[in-house]
């Protein structure tokens, strides 16, 4: 009954999933990349919804969304003047780079293809955050811990990266 | 028709594929960040959708991508901070014009 609505919505996504990463391969203006990368990422956020992964979707609007993609702004005003054009947006590597994309491309597609899975499982009906969140306290609590530290790693390396050095 | 799990397999790769291109053609830096992005955020669609794939039983395929998420903040952080201070040293962010290392 509602399979065309989830249907049409996988392409929707897909479609414009792709379109945003288009839009960064191709855009000459950086910022209209990283907008181009934001509406990739909402759509990245869907294809979770498609999945069932309703709390990883939101995570992603969170942290993609909200975080890292407001930082790459940050740094595309901070490190270029809107008004300068570069004049060459693409290093000398193309040729090259299109023939490693499309093999990866290839093999990833050959694989695919002799792949044989099992059905997806029908989606649970209550959400699995609880066992989501068990899981995490659990078999992954050492991961857990380790990535705080990582955290308060990556804060303290940014801080003494970007800070201005004083003059003496 | 209905939506496999290979669909989605395969947005994954073209997104991979995309990204890839992203980083080994764009003369950028921030714009080769927003590559790793793009090929981090494919990688995340693989491992949910193997996750729903072997069932509503196991979770971790959901787990892998939530430290993923989260390696990807702390890494997008500390390049940006990087490329800032190679800004400031060298006024110029093209990765290559960077190639003081080069043998």
């Amino acid at each position: 009954m509602t399979d065309w609505i989830y249907v049409g919505s996988f392409y929707a996504a897909a479609a414009v999933a792709l379109l945003g990463a288009f839009g960064v391969l191709f855009l000459r203006n950086l910022f209209h990349a990283g907008l181009s990368l934001i509406l990739s990422f909402f759509a990245v956020a869907a294809l979770f919804v498609l999945l069932g992964a309703e709390f990883l979707a939101g995570v992603q609007v969170l942290i993609y969304v909200g975080a890292i993609a407001v930082l790459i702004l940050f740094a595309v005003m901070l490190t270029q003047r809107l008004t300068s054009r570069h004049i060459k947006t693409y290093t000398r590597a193309l040729v090259p780079a299109v023939l490693v994309a499309l093999g990866l491309a290839g093999v990833a597609a050959l694989v695919m293809l002799k792949l044989r899975l099992p059905a997806a499982a029908a989606l649970p009906a209550a959400s699995p955050l609880d066992e989501l969140a068990e899981l995490l306290l659990s078999t992954y609590l050492l991961p857990f811990e380790v990535i705080s530290l990582l955290l308060l790693g990556a804060l303290v390396g940014a801080i003494v990266l970007a800070r201005k050095e004083e003059r003496r | 028709m209905s939506i496999t799990p290979v669909h989605f397999l395969g947005v994954s790769v073209l997104l991979f594929g995309v990204g890839l291109l992203v980083v080994l053609t764009r003369r950028n830096a921030v714009a080769v960040l927003m590559g790793v992005e793009l090929m981090l955020n494919a990688v995340n669609v693989a491992f949910v959708t193997f996750d729903r794939v072997y069932g509503p039983a196991r979770l971790d395929g959901q787990l892998f991508s939530l430290f993923i998420i989260t390696v990807a903040a702390a890494e997008a952080v500390v390049g940006l901070a990087l490329i800032l201070a190679i800004y400031r040293s060298r006024a110029t962010v093209a990765v290559d014009e960077l190639r003081d290392l080069r043998g």
